[in-house]
C-alpha cells in the first residue's frame, strides 16, 4: 500500500483535535440521552425510589402495592366483547389466569386494616401465544391527573412540611375529590367484595378495525358487607389474605369483567376523571378464582403485572399512565429479582 | 482486482465488497439508534417510553439478523489486509476489537430477548407477533442478563467510539487506505491504491 501524501505536524495535530471533538461530542450525545444533564427529567428510577419510605425500600418485593398474595383461576369469556375487540381473549371460551390480590402500601408487613386501597393484578393467557395484563385498583378514579402529579404527590408526601399535603391538594383539585372517596366509601371485610377497576383508558379495535376507547372493571359476584375499619383493625393484620383463603377454599370467587366504551369527547388521558355512569358497558365474561397461594412461592410472585402487555386488538391510548407505569413496574421488577435473596422462597412451594 | 502470488483462490482485495460495504452502514446506523434508544427509554417515563421500546425490541432482532448475514458474508469474502507498516500493537487492537465488535453485535439482541424471556415478558417485534421465549423464567437468570445487557451496552458504545476515532485516525492521519475500504463514498472500486 502506497504512502499517499502523509499531513504536515500542523495538520496532524489539527486532525487529533477533530477526532477528539467527534468522539466527545457523540459521547456528551449519548450522555444526554441518558438524562445525565436533565436532573429534572422524571425517570422510572426516581419514581421507583419514591414510593421508599423513611426505613428503604422493601428489599425483594415489588416497590409499591407491596404486600400481596397469589390465585390462580379461569377467565371465561361469554363472546361478548368480540364486537369492541379482535383480541382471542374475548372470543367464547375459558382461558387460565394467574392473579395477585394486593394492598397500595410499600411495605409487605403492612396491616391490612390500614390500606385504603386495595387492588387485583390479572394476567390472562389465550392459546395464540398471547396475554393480556392489568393491574387494577378498588378506588373509582385515581388520585391525580398527570404522573408529574403523581410524583409531586410522592414528593409532598415524603415531606416534613405539615402544609406540603394541603398544599398539594390546592394545587391538584383532583385529588380532594379521591380524598372525598376514600373517605365516604365503605370498608370491607374481604378482596372478594371489593371491584377492581382498570382506571386508565384503552384503545380496542374490533375485527373491522373500528377502534373505540374503553376503560374495564371487575365488578364482585360477592354482595359487599361495609365493615368499620375500627372492627377491620380488629380482625389482625393478616386478615385479608386469611379471609380469601379460607373462601376460596369453601369455593371460588367471581367478578363479572364489565367493559365501559367512552362517547366521543369522553377524558381519556386522565384517569382521575370517571366517565359518565351512562355510558355504553358490556359484559365480557366473568373471572372464576379458585385457588389462593402465598406469594413467596406463589405463581404470581416473579409476574409482572404491566398494563402495557396486550394482546392484539388492544393498545394504549393518550392516557399518559401506562407508558409511566411499564418503565416503573419494569424498574420495580429488575430490582426485587436482583433481591430475591432477601425474600427467600419456602422450600415448601411449588417455586419455579 | 489482482492476483498476485497468494493465489487465484485469495485475491488480494483492496475495499471490502459493496454488500459489505452496505451492511456495515446500515447497521451502524440501526446500532447507534439503538444504543441511544437503550439509554433513553431506560430513563423516562414520557409517553414515548413505549415507542421506544417497541423500536428496541423490533430493531434488536434486525440487528441480530443483519449481524448473522454480515458474519456469513465476511466468512465468505474476508477483508481486506491491513497496511503492512501497521505498528503491531494497533494491528492487535484492530483485529480484537473487530473480535469484540461481531460478538456483541450477535451477543446483544440475544441477551436482550433471553432476558425479557427470563421475565416471562413477551417481546413484541410487529403487531400479533410476539417471539418465542428463549430462557426459562427464572430471577437469578433475570438479573445476570440484565446486567450483561446493561454493562455491554456501554461497552458496545465506547468499543464504537474507539472504533471512529480509529476510523478518523486512519483517513485524516495515516491516510493509508483503511478507511477507504469501507467508505461510504461512491468512488469507482477500481480506483483503490494501486499495489
Amino acid at each position: 500500500m502506497p504512502q499517499t501524501s502523509r499531513p504536515s505536524p500542523g495538520a496532524i495535530i489539527g486532525s487529533l483535535v477533530l477526532i477528539a471533538a467527534v468522539v466527545a461530542f457523540a459521547a456528551a450525545a449519548f450522555a444526554f440521552t441518558a438524562g445525565l444533564f436533565s436532573p429534572d427529567r422524571l425517570t422510572p428510577q426516581k419514581l421507583v425510589d419514591g414510593f421508599a419510605g423513611p426505613s428503604g425500600p422493601p428489599l425483594g418485593h415489588r416497590r409499591n402495592h407491596s404486600k400481596g398474595i397469589c390465585f390462580t383461576g379461569m377467565f371465561e369469556a361469554n363472546g361478548a366483547g368480540s364486537e369492541l375487540s379482535r383480541a382471542q381473549v374475548f372470543a367464547k371460551g375459558q382461558y387460565p389466569v394467574i392473579g395477585r390480590f394486593n394492598l397500595a402500601v410499600a411495605d409487605p408487613n403492612a396491616d391490612d386494616a390500614k390500606a385504603r386501597v386495595r387492588g387485583l393484578g390479572l394476567m390472562i393467557a389465550t392459546p395464540d401465544g398471547q396475554e393480556w395484563r392489568m393491574a387494577m385498583i378498588d378506588a373509582p378514579f385515581f388520585p391525580v391527573a398527570t404522573v408529574e402529579a403523581f410524583r409531586g404527590l410522592q414528593i409532598a408526601s415524603a415531606s416534613k412540611a405539615p402544609d406540603a399535603i394541603p398544599k398539594f391538594a390546592e394545587a391538584h383539585p383532583e385529588f380532594a375529590t379521591f380524598g372525598g372517596w376514600a373517605k365516604s366509601a365503605p370498608w370491607t371485610g374481604s378482596y372478594a367484595e371489593e371491584p377492581y377497576n382498570a382506571l386508565n383508558s384503552f384503545i380496542f379495535t374490533d375485527g373491522s378495525g373500528n377502534d373505540r376507547a374503553v376503560r374495564w372493571s371487575l365488578v364482585p359476584a360477592a354482595q359487599p358487607v361495609p365493615v368499620s375499619p375500627d372492627e377491620l383493625a380488629k380482625r389482625g393484620p393478616n386478615f385479608l389474605e386469611t379471609e380469601i383463603a379460607d373462601r376460596i377454599k369453601a369455593g371460588p370467587a367471581r367478578w363479572t369483567m364489565k367493559v365501559t366504551v367512552a362517547n366521543p369527547g369522553d377524558p381519556t388521558a386522565d384517569p382521575s376523571k370517571a366517565w359518565p355512569e351512562d355510558r355504553r358497558a358490556v359484559d365480557v365474561g366473568t373471572l372464576t378464582v379458585d385457588k389462593i397461594e402465598a406469594e413467596a412461592d406463589g405463581p404470581c410472585r416473579d409476574v409482572n403485572f404491566d398494563p402495557t402487555v396486550l394482546p392484539t386488538g388492544m393498545r394504549p391510548s393518550d392516557d399518559p399512565f401506562p407508558a409511566a407505569r411499564s418503565s416503573t413496574y419494569r424498574v420495580s421488577y429488575d430490582r426485587r429479582t436482583a433481591e430475591e435473596k432477601d425474600y427467600p422462597r419456602n422450600a415448601t412451594g411449588s417455586g419455579q | 482486482m489482482t492476483n498476485i502470488e497468494r493465489g487465484r483462490t485469495m485475491p488480494v482485495i483492496h475495499r471490502f465488497n459493496p454488500l459489505q460495504r452496505t451492511l456495515h452502514w446500515v447497521m451502524a446506523v440501526c446500532i447507534l439508534t439503538m444504543l441511544f434508544i437503550g439509554v433513553g427509554m431506560a430513563s423516562t417515563v414520557a409517553h414515548i417510553y413505549l415507542r421506544l421500546v417497541h423500536i428496541h425490541e423490533t430493531l434488536g432482532l434486525a440487528i441480530l439478523i443483519l449481524a448473522l448475514i454480515r458474519l456469513a458474508v465476511r466468512l465468505g469474502y474476508g477483508a481486506p489486509p491491513l497496511p503492512l507498516d501497521l505498528p503491531e500493537p494497533m494491528k492487535l487492537a484492530a483485529y480484537l476489537s473487530h473480535y469484540a465488535l461481531y460478538a456483541l453485535m450477535i451477543a446483544m439482541p440475544l441477551i436482550g430477548w433471553a432476558m425479557l424471556s427470563a421475565a416471562d415478558y413477551p417481546v413484541t417485534v410487529w403487531p400479533g407477533v410476539w417471539l418465542p421465549r428463549i430462557a426459562p423464567q427464572s430471577a437469578s437468570l433475570h438479573t445476570l442478563l440484565w446486567n450483561a445487557h446493561f454493562y455491554l451496552a456501554f461497552l458496545f458504545f465506547a468499543l464504537i467510539l474507539m472504533h471512529l476515532a480509529a476510523a478518523l485516525f486512519h483517513a485524516l492521519i495515516r491516510r493509508d487506505g483503511v478507511f477507504d475500504s469501507m467508505g461510504p463514498l461512491l468512488k469507482h472500486d477500481e480506483i483503490a491504491p494501486a499495489e
